[in-house]
């Protein structure tokens, strides 16, 4: 077991050649996914069709779409309540992502989940958690197996920038570091620990800079800019794949829509807000594109994404409500120690 | 694999706790390659706080029996992440009060990983963890926390009180595919010695022990107070009281069917454990024996605990707080 020193100036590294054409649209692809869903869940939400609580991830969409297109499906990720964009860059399908969300038995939980537990091991998806901080001591457990199996796979933990002051982060990158884990934790820094502003909670303005105490690599990145999170996220799967172990990588971004859907977001200057708003990275990159691509097939990708949107919701708007009897499986492997006395 | 009741004399040992633990970690380790082990300490020379990883190190290799750092979180998270990615993980949570450190893995994602999932990521994880007053530890390394484990929906939680079932029932906790705590009092490790089975032997969870059995009360009990509710059955059996005392064994699955069968029989039961009073296990088994029972009880049912106090330091206060000999006779007497 050996540490290894992390290098001197990740920062410094040019992560701006851009990939092909190809990944290009395909990052395009998985974004407006991400947006389109979001879009209708919200507006669905505001028009009183649908209740519950909604973590929206929109401005982040490249965080998750730029990060995941490194990963075979035999990846893993493990995410948090605001999840959707990396739930849907890892390719979990959207007529069952919705209906989960909807609670209904056709969910990729059965309905017993929900938003912020969303669950699909058959795409590597395998823990949304609630809590601050907790995929990460599970994301080295993910690292530790397929190292412990032999086999490749690497695995992905997302996390906003408040989770970095939870002791759970550290006790991770610390254990990540000395067992050479082959895991990627993805800070997608929003700039919003819930309602509090970065500088106020942090005694960091960059949360990478904390992967030195653990001798891990610490890389921060323009998390809008998707082809530079896209190429230093292919550096950090690449070194954890080939067992070099963890990286700490840090995206820059921000959340459009505050902490929970309804949030007004009165602790936040509305000129920040509308500069990040203004500066949309989906619709940047789409103009970037449209200088490679013609217009006719980033409509058609963008038409693509809403017919799959409508799909899905009216799958999940018309999927039945999981029986009652199901309120006591799934406690236990044995359903005879389910028996849950209500 | 034998299993509780067919293990014959001729292949069993006297061992001590320690031992018995010793080896169905070494019997998992052998058999399934996809077991490891993790905890502070737990490689050699030590083998751990109590030494019980002794020797796995060497005969199994560091990378399946692991040293961690002092990181509960840390531990629990990754023995839950490798469960539900094809692992069998037995992590070593070195006493029972620093489960607190790690609550939040073990009561919000290990017990309810599988239910949220719709029973798609189970979680085969044992947590090892030991604790138990009588040793001068104090407040913060003795309690008994097991009611707060049975409380978290999705968890097992079992409490052996001899080497042959220490071995039996930790074998079967880590081949079962639900997250299993394993309970090991501290004053057992080096006093308890009986005869263990040799090899695959195993205990199955959701079974209670009829230690002993008597026809006029019932004493259900669990850990290290079985070994003194015999003692005090085998005194009050020379006053012509016939004490059955059921060890439970497992607190999650719990063999109400033993429990109840035996209490119809002799309509009189006592409950003695460690843990405190107030919302201790035996609040639970008293209201499950009211409701099932209330017409044919010929006494309410009685519980002999610990007072509703942190574990005390100093001898006198300690010896005071744990259930005596004096105290179980006395509750036994009050219900005839």
């Amino acid at each position: 077991m050996s540490i290894s020193a992390p290098p001197d100036s990740a920062d410094a590294v040019d992560f701006s050649a851009s990939p092909g054409i190809d990944v290009q649209l395909g990052l395009f692809r998985t974004a407006t996914r991400i947006a389109r869903f979001d879009e209708k869940y919200r507006s669905l939400m505001t028009s009183g069709a649908i209740g519950g609580m909604y973590y929206s991830p929109r401005g982040q969409e490249f965080a998750a779409a730029s990060v995941a297109a490194h990963l075979r499906r035999d990846d893993y990720v493990v995410t948090t309540y605001r999840g959707l964009h990396d739930q849907i860059a890892k390719g979990v399908p959207l007529r069952e992502l919705w209906a989960e969300y909807l609670g209904k038995a056709a969910g990729t939980c059965a309905g017993k989940g929900g938003p912020m537990h969303v669950t699909a091991p058959e795409y590597g998806l395998m823990v949304t958690t609630g809590v601050v901080g907790s995929g990460l001591p599970i994301a080295n457990g993910l690292g530790l197996s397929a190292q412990l199996r032999g086999t490749d796979q690497v695995t992905v933990v997302n996390f906003g920038d408040g989770a970095s002051n939870i002791g759970a982060f550290h006790e991770s990158l610390n254990l990540a570091s000395i067992w050479r884990l082959p895991v990627i934790f993805v800070c997608q820094n929003n700039q919003y620990a819930e309602y509090t502003p970065l500088r106020e909670g942090t005694s960091v303005d960059r949360i990478a800079k904390r992967a030195a105490a653990y001798s891990v690599p610490g890389v921060t990145v323009d998390g809008n800019n998707p082809i530079e999170l896209y190429n230093a996220a292919g550096a950090a799967v690449e070194r954890a794949r080939s067992g070099g172990g963890p990286t700490l990588l840090e995206a820059m971004t921000f959340r459009f829509c505050g902490h929970i859907m309804g949030d007004q977001q009165v602790y936040m200057p509305a000129e920040e807000l509308r500069a990040a708003i203004a500066a949309d990275p989906l619709v940047r990159f789409r103009a970037q594109l449209a200088v490679h691509v013609g217009e006719d097939e980033l409509a058609a990708v963008e038409r693509a994404a809403a017919d799959e949107v409508a799909d899905a919701w009216e799958f999940a708007r018309t999927a039945e409500l999981p029986a009652v009897s199901e309120l006591t499986t799934d406690v236990y492997a044995d359903t005879a120690q389910d028996g849950v006395t209500a | 694999m034998t299993t509780a009741g067919t293990a014959t004399p001729e292949t069993a040992r006297t061992l001590g706790m320690v031992q018995a633990i010793n080896e169905a970690l070494d019997v998992a380790l052998s058999t399934d390659p996809a077991v490891f082990a993790l905890g502070e300490d737990i490689q050699e020379p030590g083998g751990g706080g109590f030494g019980v990883h002794k020797g796995l190190g060497v005969k199994h290799g560091a990378h399946r029996v692991r040293m961690t750092p002092i990181s509960e979180q840390a531990i629990m998270g990754a023995a839950i992440g490798a469960a539900i990615s094809g692992l069998r993980p037995v992590a070593e949570i070195m006493l029972m009060n620093f489960v607190h450190v790690c609550m939040d893995q073990l009561v919000n994602h290990a017990a309810k990983l599988r239910y949220m999932s719709g029973g798609r990521t189970p979680v085969p994880l044992t947590v090892r963890t030991a604790t138990g007053a009588g040793g001068g530890f104090g407040a913060q390394h003795s309690d008994m926390l097991e009611a707060q484990l049975v409380h978290a929906a999705g968890l097992k939680v079992v409490v052996p009180s001899n080497p042959a079932d220490a071995k039996g029932l930790l074998l079967s906790s880590i081949f079962d595919d639900d997250p299993c705590v394993f309970v090991e009092v501290t004053g057992l490790y080096f006093a308890a010695r009986g005869p263990v089975p040799e090899g695959d032997y195993r205990v199955p969870l959701g079974q209670a022990n009829i230690a002993r059995a008597g026809d006029d009360v019932t004493v259900i009990t669990y850990g290290r107070q079985v070994a003194d509710c015999l003692a005090v059955a085998e005194q009050l059996a020379g006053e012509g009281v016939g004490v059955e005392v059921i060890d439970l064994r497992t607190l999650q699955p719990l063999d109400t069917a033993t429990l109840l069968g035996s209490v119809a029989r002799t309509r009189r039961a006592v409950i003695v454990h460690e843990a405190v009073r107030r919302n201790g296990f035996g609040a639970e088994l008293s209201a499950t024996i009211h409701a099932e029972l209330f017409g044919q009880l010929a006494a309410p049912v009685v519980r002999v605990t610990a007072p509703d106090t942190p574990v005390p330091y100093a001898r006198s206060l300690e010896e005071a707080y744990i259930p005596s000999r004096s105290r179980i006779a006395a509750a036994i007497r009050s219900t005839l």
